[in-house]
């Protein structure tokens, strides 16, 4: 789970910062669009890299969710008997809704790809205009889209307070210290990302990116 | 008053070495015979209780190679009471090379058991102490250690060294759980047959030899007989008899009452301590008492009100003047740190006079305000902080703000089943080992002793003395069909069948209380002729009716916690009504039996060496008389002179 | 103070079990929880009806062997609190109070409130001991003990195997109870020849039992009555990614 989800958190990153370049202009951010086809090249043809980081990120999204399946299904085998007593939550929130909270995250990277990369769902939907395509997407028109775009960013965010904490668990963080560190890291690293990626929908829906 | 007993002939210890003492435990260890290690597999040895002196015999057995069926009736060894045990663990290391020796732990432990040990003994216990801690090290017991990486040292108890090695105050969990981890790796390797849950209820003996016992699975009800080569009772105290004590729920004497009715004798039954700094009661509903560890009497005063009339008025409202330090009053010198038996009852004194505080009047004050106006609130904290806050969390009183409240409670039994230097009991076959023997403590045990004694006897002792007597094996193998094995099963299930066929109108523990409350009251911090025959008679008739009135409900053939208490607390009335007998014959005060006719002018224990300098082993009443008859073992100190205590 | 308490019963490891309500009256608040079902078993007994089987012993918070779930917290609202130091100063007079066993399959119930803890043996057979064979230790002083690693090793070895961290982790995970062994053993410098095997072992002998995988939700160190840190689970995993990697 940590080392799968460690390299998802990686890309989300990258994916974050490269969004961030649509504040630059139309030109700048198809630009850099393009480029994303051409990283290897000319030792790659066109386009391979791309492929090869989506295998890798596929393979890490298909771990990820089979060790959580193999966990998921060992709890549940774990406690055959629920409690009639509904326990109380004693830890944190962000923990106990990693399950439901990475489905969530699933459903939205589905629809994600559907709506901006095959642009399957996209109302402009023309390949190499990226910007265009993201500008349509978050129009004020369409606010169900965003709506259901920022819960799922902020899904994200919660899988993430508790998902980096846990990484570093489980890769063997253990001093008291540290760990206050570790937790402070995963929630200024968790509400970047979320500010990063809601910054686009809602720059488009006050019209600063049109 | 001889009515309640038969004097039988004395006995002598036959196993006991002789010529210099620091020489009889070599003596004796080179004398016994040895076993093959090829022929230790075909040998088989029962270990009842996991406790310190069960767990670390039974870990150490299956190493030597022996096959070990181990019984505890907890659902797991490491549940056992040492596991409570929170001062430390006495060895004569001498590491603050303060004075200490092996010779010097003798003779405290002889001294502060009122002359009423065996030498050979204690002795041997000091010798294996400094093993003990070795040992436990090596098996990774946390203990306390300094800023140079070396084992901390405490003084405990009043003793002049700092001997005792402690692990903050959960000494005896650590140590339990160090001979919980040697027995449960023994367990992986198939070397201990490990049975949780099942409670011993009877002793086999074939040919005059014990053989075996006959358990029942707690869980099923089952019943079943477990034949070996050497039965080992490891079952620790007694002091559940009065009900109320710092005991866990579960200890019982059933294990030992069942091999001293097959004929193990019992020795010194009434030899009880009690703890001076317990948290009283609170009411009917108490179950249990807890202890306080004895070092708050370091820095804490204990004190009552002047005036009987003052007792209900809360602390703060009694002014300096109107307070009785009793213990500094009376013991000057010693002052609150005086030895257990005297700091009890003493406390129990005060209240007898109407002066004690709190519930029913049974309580006086553990003051700490001295204390924090001399040190600070932060130097008490640092020193006492769990204490206090275990004080605050069952009575709900904060002790920094009001004294605490003390009670004493019974704690630990001396007593137990007479063994000799082996640890043999009269029972050939069947050995005794810690807190369920008699052997090493006198009248009276030091703080931090018990530990060592269990480990000693585990670790170091029974491992070379059961030895010896397994040489003579492996035994005949006996056949469950065999008659007395049929007996002692059919005796179990029949007693079983009995208490649930009552069907009364009284619940076991109500009982169980009334019991307590007569040994309380006559048989515990001060004992008289009268109270004692009173009591006899008290229990003779509660036993009475217990067989008629008790209601055990369910069935046999399930897990039934009532049906378990109704055979220990059964045990109880006869061993209670023993402990009487004891007290009763016994016209002298020593260690923790004090008679009130055998004090000095100025109400101090008064021992009489001339007439009582032996340990009272008893024969189980089985003749058509009904009472138990009396065995001496003389005592001779040839190291340690008998002295009077005095803490003036 | 009179309350109510609803209590799962289950006569046998076959029974289904069911929560049933009883009324307690005139409890004073000085009782501990135990206490106050011994008062309850009394009156059930005199009923004719079958008393509540529960598991307990030293009644002084050390034994480990008391296991409720009180009002879906294992051993109730206090911190750091085994139920038999549990008070009824803590409840007020009319509540109702829901006490249930610990739920696990690797602690399946025996009667009522009463489970079978054998797993937690299982897991210190695997590997929870260092090899000290007696007789064969050295001076105790031959080997100096850091007092920072002493007392950390102390503190997790104050686990008194209870199991409420297993009741309280929705995983049904015993990893705290594990890594607090594999901890107290790990920092002492005689622990150092088994530790990779240990770690290994204990850990294999916990998913053996049926136990759940854990995900740092921490639930359990927030029941401990020890309060043993969850940062030991960190020290497990180090432990275990060390051991693995030396077998490759």
């Amino acid at each position: 789970m940590a080392v799968t989800g460690l390299l998802l958190v990686g890309f989300l990153y990258v994916h974050m910062i490269g969004n961030l370049k649509i504040f630059f202009g139309e030109e700048t951010f198809d630009h850099y669009a393009h480029w994303l086809r051409s990283i290897g090249t000319p030792l790659l043809p066109e386009a391979w890299y791309l492929y090869i980081q989506r295998g890798v990120l596929t393979v890490a999204v298909v771990g990820h969710i089979v060790a959580a399946t193999i966990l998921a299904r060992r709890a549940r085998l774990a406690r055959p008997v629920k409690y009639a007593h509904r326990p109380k939550v004693q830890g944190s929130y962000a923990a106990r809704t990693m399950r439901w909270g990475g489905v969530i995250v699933l459903l939205f990277v589905i629809y994600h790809i559907l709506d901006l990369t095959t642009l399957t769902l996209n109302p402009h939907g023309v390949h190499g205009e990226v910007y265009r395509n993201v500008a349509e997407d978050f129009a004020p028109g369409r606010w169900y889209v965003t709506l259901f775009y920022t819960l799922s960013i902020v899904a994200v965010g919660l899988h993430l307070r508790h998902g980096l904490f846990s990484a570093a668990r489980t890769l063997g963080q253990q001093s008291p210290r540290s760990a206050v560190v570790v937790r402070a890291a995963a929630l200024v690293l968790s509400v970047t990302l979320v500010v990063g990626y809601l910054s686009v929908p809602f720059a488009v829906l006050v019209g600063l990116v049109d | 008053m001889a009515d309640f007993w038969n004097d039988g002939d004395a006995i002598v210890d036959t196993a006991a070495p002789e010529g210099p003492i620091e020489n009889r435990w070599e003596k004796r260890k080179f004398s016994a015979k040895l076993v093959n290690p090829a022929n230790r597999r075909k040998l088989t040895v029962i270990v009842v209780g996991t406790g310190l002196a069960g767990g670390s015999a039974a870990a150490t057995l299956a190493e030597a190679g022996y096959h070990v069926k181990s019984y505890c009736y907890q659902d797991s060894p490491r549940r056992a009471h040492s596991i409570a045990a929170q001062g430390g663990i006495n060895a004569a290391k001498n590491y603050r090379n303060d004075g200490d020796s092996i010779y010097r732990l003798f003779y405290d432990t002889v001294k502060g058991g009122d002359f009423r040990a065996r030498e050979s003994n204690v002795y041997r216990l000091a010798s294996v102490s400094v093993n003990i801690i070795d040992q436990c090290v090596a098996q990774g017991v946390p203990f306390a250690r300094e800023y140079g990486g070396l084992l901390d040292n405490r003084s405990f108890g009043g003793t002049q060294v700092s001997r005792t090695f402690y692990a903050r105050g959960q000494t005896g969990q650590q140590l339990l759980l160090g001979a919980y981890q040697a027995m449960e790796r023994q367990i992986g390797l198939g070397n201990i047959e490990m049975n949780a849950r099942h409670e011993m209820l009877e002793l086999i003996i074939v040919e005059g030899k014990a053989r075996g016992i006959v358990v029942r699975d707690m869980v099923t009800g089952e019943i079943t007989t477990e034949m070996a080569d050497a039965v080992v009772l490891a079952s620790g105290g007694y002091g559940n008899v009065f009900f109320l004590s710092t005991n866990a729920k579960g200890c019982n004497v059933t294990a030992s009452w069942r091999a001293h009715r097959k004929g193990a004798l019992f020795a010194n039954p009434c030899y009880t301590q009690i703890h001076p700094t317990c948290i009283p009661e609170s009411g009917t509903h108490q179950s249990k008492l807890t202890l306080m560890s004895e070092s708050l009497r370091n820095d804490g005063r204990v004190w009552v009100p002047k005036d009987a009339a003052d007792c209900q008025k809360p602390a703060a409202d009694i002014p300096e003047e109107d307070r009785d330090y009793y213990l500094e009053r009376i013991y000057p010198s010693f002052g609150n740190l005086v030895p257990r038996d005297i700091a009890s009852r003493a406390a129990k004194n005060v209240c007898d006079e109407g002066r004690g505080v709190g519930p029913g009047g049974l309580g006086v004050y553990l003051d700490f305000a001295d204390a924090i106006k001399r040190l600070g609130k932060k130097a008490v904290e640092a020193k006492y902080g769990n204490l206090f806050e275990m004080y605050q969390r069952i009575t709900g009183e904060d002790p920094y703000a009001v004294p605490m409240r003390i009670y004493p409670a019974v704690h630990y039994t001396m007593g137990g089943l007479w063994v000799d230097y082996d640890l043999q009991s009269t029972i050939p076959g069947l050995f005794v080992v810690g807190e369920a023997n008699f052997s090493d403590h006198g009248a009276n045990r030091l703080g931090a002793s018990a530990l060592m004694q269990g480990l000693g006897d585990g670790y170091f002792v029974l491992p070379t003395t059961l030895g010896n007597y397994l040489a003579s094996g492996p035994y005949e193998k006996i056949s469950e069909d065999h008659e007395e094995v049929v007996a002692a099963r059919n005796e179990v299930e029949s007693r079983i069948k009995r208490l649930l066929e009552i069907d009364g109108d009284r619940t076991v523990d109500s009982f169980h209380r009334e019991l307590g409350h007569i040994m309380w009251e006559y048989c515990g911090m001060e004992r008289t002729e009268e109270g004692l025959t009173k009591a006899i008679g008290l229990i003779r008739s509660l036993k009475e009716e217990f067989w008629q009135r008790v209601k055990v409900p369910g069935t046999g053939e399930q897990l039934n916690q009532n049906l378990e208490k109704a055979g220990r607390v059964a045990d109880f009335f006869e061993l209670g009504e023993l402990m009487c007998i004891d007290a009763l014959h016994r016209r002298e005060s020593c260690g923790g039996h004090f008679r009130a006719e055998s004090q000095t002018p100025d109400g101090e224990a008064l021992r009489h060496d001339d007439e009582f300098s032996y340990v009272a082993a008893w024969e189980y009443a089985t003749g058509e008389s009904g009472k138990p008859t009396l065995h001496k073992e003389p005592l001779e100190f040839e190291y340690v002179h008998p002295s009077t205590r005095s803490y003036k | 103070m009179d309350i109510q308490v609803r209590v799962w019963r289950q006569s046998g490891p076959t029974d289904t079990g069911r929560m049933v309500s009883y009324d307690v009256k005139d409890i004073s608040p000085d009782a501990s929880f135990l206490e106050m079902l011994d008062v309850l078993n009394e009156k059930l007994i005199l009923d004719g009806d079958d008393p509540i089987a529960f598991d307990h012993d030293c009644r002084e918070g050390i034994c480990g062997a008391c296991s409720m779930v009180i009002d879906g917290t294992a051993h109730g609202p206090e911190k750091a609190t085994t139920t038999c130091q549990l008070h009824m100063r803590h409840f007020k007079q009319g509540d109702t109070i829901d006490v249930e066993p610990w739920r696990a399959a690797a602690f399946p119930v025996i009667k009522d409130l009463v489970v079978d803890r054998t797993a937690f043996d299982q897991i210190i057979q695997a590997g929870g001991y260092i090899t000290a064979p007696t007789g064969a230790a050295p001076e105790a002083h031959a080997t100096p003990v850091p007092k920072a690693d002493a007392d950390l090793a102390f503190e997790a070895a104050t686990c008194i195997g209870c199991g409420a961290c297993v009741a309280a982790c929705p995983n049904g995970s015993a990893m705290l109870f594990t890594a607090a062994k594999v901890a107290h053993l790990g920092l002492m410098p005689q622990g150092q020849p088994e530790r990779d095997t240990r770690v290994i072992d204990m850990l294999q002998a916990q998913d053996d039992a049926g136990f759940g995988g854990c995900t740092n939700m921490g639930e359990c160190s927030q029941v401990c009555p020890k309060g043993i840190p969850l940062t030991l689970i960190g020290r497990l995993n180090s432990d275990y990614r060390k051991a693995v990697r030396k077998q490759l």
